[in-house]
């Protein structure tokens, strides 16, 4: 109790005393966190939404395929990354591996079945009550795509927060991929396991209240945003 | 209303005479409409009644195109449905749908798809309707009669020259009742033809110009309001006008 207690103490501290190698990987944690997302989101949401208003073969495969993945291991994904982008791997020629980009990359790889998985089940419950509408107006796939995108912002906007979740909290895959080094690839999770791992338990917690603030601060603006959302 | 006779005169009637020939339709193993032939060549209010699962709704998504026929064909002036045809019709379903949008939007959502209507000519559609204080609420929170209202506003900003409602009264307030019979009658005036799904015999006594009459997927009558109601040549019209049970 008194480790919980002094670590609070220290992760407001942290906070206030300005401490620019905490702010460093604050940063960068949430650069990598939220660049990961919006490439996510920018694949995810037509995806899922192609998947969820077309009818092919394989269809439900994919799909099963895509909800599978959401709980695939980062570690998986991050020696999958590190497979491709190391030297020997068909990506090597990049020199991508142990840079945030190849972070990004793993993280997308966690967030994009997220994405696309959650909003196809979404859209597809809107297709249901608005396709014989849509049929009757003529409406253009394109066109429907972007109404479906739109009408469902509030629902989409969770899926999206789940993205960041996964994101922001992963730590298999951006050790594997970004190594931990100080100053260009260390950012919150990776150095909470390395305090933990140096026994320096005390500032781990605090690290983890510092990461644990910045998701509540996310999730607090994303609330506001669904309010303005059905206000407007 | 705002006033389209002069783009009507310009292509009135390109979908009449409708015809229906040997029209049949088979979902899972199941036949729910029987070989229907007929010609609707009225230019007023068409009204398919029935009893509950006789195929009323399926004749009309048949005749929007929504779904296809299993056999036979419908033909408007001759043609098959095609995309030009279409775009000449509406159709306001039993259950309204609403996009999750502001009453507003959901008319300008439809008039951005064609260039249909001005937001001018959208807010004069809603006062029509009775809806014109309400165009910044969100549609989902209309009453079941202003729902309605809306999906007919919406499906007149197409201007459409074939305008289908199924049973677009259902349930409603006597209020909503009459405000949407207003406006079909004052549509049907500027030549909009009407097809239109009832189950309220007055309703139909009080708009149709002729009345399809189907049972169990199969046409008992077609014929003029005034034949339908004071001369039926069907014991199922009989029974049903009667207010019989009928199997």
């Amino acid at each position: 109790m008194q480790l919980i207690s002094e670590s609070f103490i220290t992760a407001f501290y942290l906070l206030i005393s300005g401490d620019p190698d905490l702010y460093e990987i604050i940063f960068l944690s949430i650069k990598v966190s939220l660049t990961s997302l919006l490439g996510s989101v920018i694949i995810g949401l037509p995806l899922g939404a192609f998947l969820a208003i077309h009818r092919f073969k394989f269809r439900s495969l994919l799909i099963s395929i895509l909800n599978a993945m959401m709980g695939m291991p980062p570690v998986v994904v991050g020696l999958i990354v590190y497979l491709y982008f190391s030297r020997a791997g068909p990506l090597g020629f990049l020199s991508l591996l142990y840079t945030p980009t190849a972070m990004i990359i793993a993280q997308m790889l966690l967030v994009i079945p997220i994405i696309v998985a959650l909003s196809t089940q979404i859209i597809e419950d809107l297709h249901a009550e608005y396709q014989d509408l849509f049929c009757s107006l003529n409406v253009s796939t394109s066109k429907a795509v972007v109404a479906y995108l739109v009408d469902a912002r509030i629902s989409l906007l969770t899926v999206v927060l789940a993205g960041f979740g996964r994101a922001i909290s992963e730590v298999g895959a951006v050790s594997i991929v970004g190594g931990n080094i100080d100053h260009l690839t260390r950012v919150m999770t990776t150095a909470i396991a390395l305090e933990t791992s140096k026994g320096n338990l005390s500032l781990a917690l605090a690290l983890g209240f510092v990461l644990l603030i910045i998701a509540v601060c996310v999730n607090l603006l994303a609330a506001r945003a669904k309010y303005w959302a059905i206000d407007k | 209303m705002v006033d389209n006779s002069s783009k009507k005169s310009a292509f009135q009637y390109e979908l009449l005479p409708i015809e229906f020939r040997s029209i049949s339709f088979h979902k899972f193993g199941t036949c729910l409409i029987d070989k229907i032939s007929l010609t609707i060549k009225s230019k007023g209010i068409t009204i398919i009644l029935g009893p509950n699962g006789a195929g009323k709704s399926i004749l009309m998504r048949l005749l929007h195109g929504l779904d296809f026929p299993s056999s036979g064909r419908v033909l408007f002036r001759g043609k098959s449905t095609n995309d030009t045809i279409k775009s000449k019709q509406a159709m306001v379903f039993q259950n309204a749908i609403l996009l999750r949008r502001t009453v507003m939007e959901n008319l300008s959502f439809v008039a951005n798809l064609q260039k249909a209507r001005k937001t001018l000519q959208l807010r004069e559609l809603l006062e029509e309707v009775g809806l014109g204080e309400k165009k910044y609420i969100q549609a989902r929170q209309l009453s079941g009669g202003e729902k309605q209202r809306l999906s007919l506003a919406r499906a007149l900003v197409l201007q459409p020259e074939l305008l289908l409602l199924d049973e677009p009264t259902a349930s409603l307030d006597p209020y909503s009742v009459q405000m949407i019979e207003t406006l079909l009658i004052k549509l049907r005036k500027k030549n909009t033809k009407i097809v239109f799904i009832t189950h309220d015999l007055n309703q139909a006594r009080r708009l149709a110009e002729d009345i399809i009459f189907i049972h169990k997927g199969k046409l008992e009558a077609f014929q003029p309001a005034q034949i339908f109601f004071e001369n039926p040549d069907s014991e199922f019209v009989k029974a049903f006008i009667e207010g019989k049970l009928i199997f």
